[in-house]
Order: structure tokens, then C-alpha cells, then sequence
């Protein structure tokens, strides 16, 4: 198995938001002098009196979309991640969570596939901080298809949500008319041994390990869980009873993740080994993005070694012995 | 000044608070919540008996305005310096939409230490958002002490005249003069407006005026009755 085709989540956000806002009149785009990376200028040369640009002040532009929201709009706020979850946490928390606005923020430059800015520009934090806050719906879509569905559902959806998207052109996994549903995770491969739950960029590797491992004689089922709040409880559930072990697989830092929302869910209903796959370092390094993802094993060995282990967790925990 | 707003200058009602070309008043210096639920009060967005719960549990009116659970509040705010910003987002939208509702904004003068006020103060006037009008409580006073020894914030006109705002000063306890600046600042000349008003904290009170303490320390049963005397009186 391999991935032949790759595109860009980016380039799907900037081209559906363009397709949007003829159907949905009260879309407007904010952004904050990175509409070129974050592909909002694909609306702005589109609707160019819906579009504002605010510069380089991003505390300034999430209260200002909540203002938009306010008097009834619909805005797409965009910029890199590390600064829609980090620089403007608080406008986030207080203007757009808390005044349960509608506000949308579409956040390009996702994990350590930023590559050659370095660690101040790779987010590894921002799932963690964004699940953190009240009423915040968060996705981490897995190709560009499913991310054209993602901001459709977005769109449609009333209340605040971050989208993460990614600097990088992504395996395309889904095909091109793929749903998405808020709140739901995909089984995209079944077996009996392993769950991998993984989201963004780790899908596709996740399946590529799936492959590899059942050639090993393990078989992984591989859940896209793209909605990682309000999480798909039922799914996780479903997958600690089915396969006794799960491994989660995120381009993010493993604390406060999807490792970590998928660990509260299943030791309070069905505890069984969880390993976090993950960013273990705390922060990464410049480099091509294919070499840090190799280094930090953002890849279908890493997701197997993390496997490995939780198929060894679960056999000690059956057996009752160390 | 809340009281200029709501019992005179602003179009806005409680039947109709959702209506669309309503003028809109964002406390961006949430902490001065009490005030702006005794004008929606008396204005009619909620009982007055609520005032009473004020800060309570299970109460409407929350320390800091929390737009969830009070009739009329448009916005949380509380945590400084965001209030401009959201102002300036409801004003894009009225223009974008052909409405002609004005968004009033109340800043305190140790708010502007905030840098988010002045990131939002430069997307005003880059927008042309003459419909923006800034209040700017200057009653010298922040938690920790005298904003002049805190973090001075002068020269104020001169700040905000050379981020594009046009500026007008004035006794912010005079009725006449508030008035006034209100409607000076409904010039369409694509200039945000600040209203710069100098005020007293604890104006009329003589134990209270001008005191740091009072910040967020609400009076004595004693002191309440000593306040309420002295107000009836002047």
C-alpha cells in the first residue's frame, strides 16, 4: 500500500471558503498578514468587501471576528496555529468561547510539518489548548477532501470551532467527495488486536503500519477520529472493548492531545492500555518537513512501535504477571 | 455616561433587543458591570429586583458582564482590552449590511495598558469606523495605585489623534457636556471618535472619591448609608 496522490488541507480550506461565500452571504474572512499561507486570499480576491485583513495583530482579529458574530456574521478567522491557539488564547476563551459566538478559526501550519521555521512556529500545543476552552469545538481533518468537508460542515455549524490545517501537502486518504460529520470518528480499517485512533497527518501513517503490522500477523483497526472535541465517545469505547489496546497518533505534543482526550474517555469506561504516539520531545527543530517527521517518527515505523507496546501492555495485562 | 447612553442617546430597546439596527454598547472595563446593569435595569432588559443577586450564585448578573445569562449585555468582557476590538467587529458588520447602528465603547484609562486597545485602535481608523465612538473613563485610578505611577498612559490626545481618532475632552460628570460629545461624535467624517472624560471615582461620596481602595470593594452597611445621604443630598 502507498499513497500516490498528495494534497494540500490549505489549499482545500481557501478553495472551499471561496465556493462558500456565494452560498452563504454572511461569511466573512478575517486574517492577519498571512492570507497567502493561509490560503484566505483565494476568498479575498473573490469577495474583497468581505475579507479583512488586521495585520499583524491576531489578539485584535479574534475579537474582532467575535464582533462580526456578533451582529450576526459568520467568520473565518485564519493565521498560523501557533498563534490563533496561543497569541489570542485569551480573545478566543473570553470574546468567542465564553460569549458562545460563532465564530470559525481555520489554523494553517499545524505540527512539525512546518519543517524549516523551527520550533517557534511549529504548533504542538494548540489541540491541547484549544480542547481545553468551553463550548470550542476542535477538528484536525486528515486530507485536503476531508477538509473541504470539514469547512462545509463548519459553515453549517452554529457555534465557535477550530479547524487545524497544515503547511505541508498531505496523502489524500478519502475520496473526493467525502462526508464529515462533528462529533463522529471513521473506522477505516478493522482488526481485532490493536486500535490505532489517529488524526491529521497520522492517519495516513496509521494505515500504512496497519499494513505493514499485518504482514506481521497483527491486525489494527485505524479510526480517522478528525473531531477530537466534542470527542466520539462511543467509538473509543467501542475500540478498547473490540481490541483491548489502543494507540493514538497525532502530529501534536502527546500531553493534553488526542492521546490525552482519548486516555480520559477510555479509563473511565473501558480501561485498557492506551499509548500515546505522538511529539514525546517538548519542542522540534528546523529541518525539512520529511526529515523531522522521520526523526521524530511521525511515521508507519513509529506508529508500529507504539503498537508493539500495546499489544505487549495488553498480554501482561491479561496474564496478570510482570 | 451610561446613563447619558441608555436614557438618551442610544436606539435600542429592551421589546427589541435583538433588533438589527439597534445601537450597541460593548464595557470592554467589564468591571464596571454594576453600572451597566442598573441602566439595562431601569431601561427594562430584566427585573430590578436582580440587582440584589448581583455577584450571587444562580444569579443573571455575573461580576464581569457575561452575555450568556443577561438580557442586554452584548459580549463578556472582563479580561481588558478586548472590548474595542469587538466594537470594531460589529461596526464592519452594520456597514457591510447597510445598517445604521453606532457600537459605543467604555475603555479605563488603566485598560489602555493593554496592547490589544491599541492594535484595535489602529484597525479603527484603518477601517474609516466613524460609527465607533470610545468612551475613555480617565479617573486616574488603577488597582495598584495612580495610573500616572503605575504605567502612565499620557500624552492621551496626542496617542490617539496620531492613531487617526479625532478626540474630544470633557467633565465626564457634566450631563450638558457628555451629551454633547455624544452627539459631536456622530460626525460621518470616517473618523473613529474618543470621547476623553475626566471623571472622579466615587464622585459625590467624600469618604470614597478619588480613593484606589474602592476599586472593587464594595461599601459597608455604615458606609452605604453614609454614600446614599451624600447622594440624595447634592
Amino acid at each position: 500500500m502507498s499513497f500516490t496522490e498528495h494534497k494540500s488541507l490549505r489549499d482545500a480550506y481557501g478553495a472551499t471558503l471561496a465556493e462558500l461565500g456565494a452560498l452563504y452571504p454572511d461569511i466573512v474572512a478575517l486574517d492577519a498578514d498571512l492570507s497567502g499561507s493561509t490560503r484566505t486570499s483565494k476568498f479575498a480576491a473573490k469577495f474583497p468587501k468581505r475579507f479583512f485583513n488586521m495585520g499583524v495583530a491576531e489578539a485584535d482579529m479574534m475579537s474582532t471576528a467575535a464582533g462580526f458574530a456578533a451582529a450576526g456574521k459568520i467568520p473565518f478567522a485564519s493565521t498560523f496555529a501557533v498563534f490563533a491557539s496561543g497569541r489570542a488564547w485569551d480573545q478566543v476563551r473570553q470574546s468567542v468561547c465564553l460569549s458562545r459566538l460563532n465564530v470559525k478559526i481555520v489554523a494553517s501550519h499545524g505540527g512539525i510539518s512546518v519543517g524549516e521555521d523551527g520550533p517557534t512556529h511549529q504548533a504542538l500545543e494548540d489541540i491541547a489548548l484549544m480542547r481545553a476552552l468551553p463550548f470550542m469545538n476542535v477538528v484536525v481533518p486528515c486530507d485536503a477532501h476531508e477538509t473541504a468537508a470539514v469547512i462545509r460542515a463548519a459553515a453549517e455549524h452554529i457555534g465557535p470551532m477550530y479547524v487545524r490545517t497544515a503547511r505541508e501537502k498531505f496523502p489524500v486518504v478519502l475520496p473526493p467527495e467525502t462526508k464529515f460529520t462533528l462529533g463522529k470518528g471513521t473506522l477505516l480499517r478493522q482488526g481485532a488486536d490493536v486500535a490505532v485512533i489517529a488524526c491529521g497527518y497520522m492517519v495516513s501513517q496509521a494505515l500504512l503500519a496497519a499494513e505493514k503490522l499485518a504482514g506481521e500477523g497483527i491486525e489494527a483497526s485505524v479510526v480517522n477520529m478528525s473531531t477530537i472535541k466534542p470527542l466520539d465517545e462511543d467509538m473509543v469505547t467501542q475500540m478498547a472493548t473490540t481490541c483491548g489496546a489502543i494507540v493514538t497518533a497525532e502530529e501534536h505534543s502527546i500531553t493534553g492531545g488526542l492521546g490525552a482526550a482519548v486516555a480520559e474517555v477510555v479509563c473511565e469506561t473501558e480501561p485498557v492500555p492506551v499509548i500515546r504516539m505522538g511529539m514525546k520531545s517538548p519542542v522540534g527543530q528546523s529541518g525539512k518537513p520529511e526529515e523531522l517527521l522521520d526523526f521524530y517518527g511521525m511515521n508507519p515505523a513509529g506508529v508500529a512501535e507504539a503498537v508493539y507496546k500495546a499489544i505487549a501492555l495488553k498480554r501482561r495485562m491479561a496474564g496478570g504477571t510482570r | 455616561m451610561i446613563a447619558a447612553l441608555y436614557f438618551s442617546k442610544m436606539d435600542h430597546s429592551p421589546e427589541l433587543a435583538r433588533h438589527e439596527d439597534r445601537d450597541r454598547f460593548v464595557l470592554s472595563k467589564g468591571h464596571g458591570a454594576p453600572a451597566l446593569y442598573a441602566a439595562l435595569a431601569e431601561c427594562g432588559y430584566f427585573d430590578r429586583e436582580a440587582l440584589f443577586t448581583l455577584r450571587r450564585m444562580n444569579s443573571i448578573l455575573s461580576g464581569h458582564p457575561y452575555s450568556p445569562s443577561t438580557p442586554g449585555v452584548e459580549v463578556c468582557t472582563g479580561s481588558l482590552g478586548q472590548g474595542l476590538s469587538i466594537a470594531n467587529g460589529l461596526a464592519l458588520a452594520n456597514r457591510l449590511d447597510g445598517k445604521k447602528g453606532r457600537v459605543y465603547v467604555m475603555l479605563g484609562d488603566g485598560e489602555t495598558q493593554e496592547g490589544q486597545v491599541w492594535e484595535a485602535a489602529m484597525s479603527s481608523a484603518h477601517y474609516k469606523l466613524d460609527t465607533v465612538v470610545a468612551l475613555l473613563d480617565n479617573n486616574g485610578l488603577q488597582i495598584d495605585g495612580r495610573v500616572a505611577e503605575i504605567m502612565g498612559i499620557e500624552p492621551i490626545r496626542g496617542k490617539w489623534e496620531a492613531f487617526g481618532w479625532a478626540v474630544r475632552e470633557i467633565d465626564g460628570h457634566d450631563m450638558g457636556a457628555i451629551l454633547a460629545a455624544l452627539d459631536w461624535a456622530d460626525a460621518p467624517d470616517g473618523k473613529p471618535k474618543l470621547i476623553w472624560a475626566h471623571t472622579v471615582k466615587g464622585k459625590g461620596v467624600s469618604f470614597m472619591e478619588n480613593k484606589v481602595g474602592y476599586h472593587g470593594l464594595p461599601p459597608t452597611a455604615e458606609e452605604l448609608e453614609r454614600a446614599v445621604a451624600e447622594l440624595s443630598a447634592s
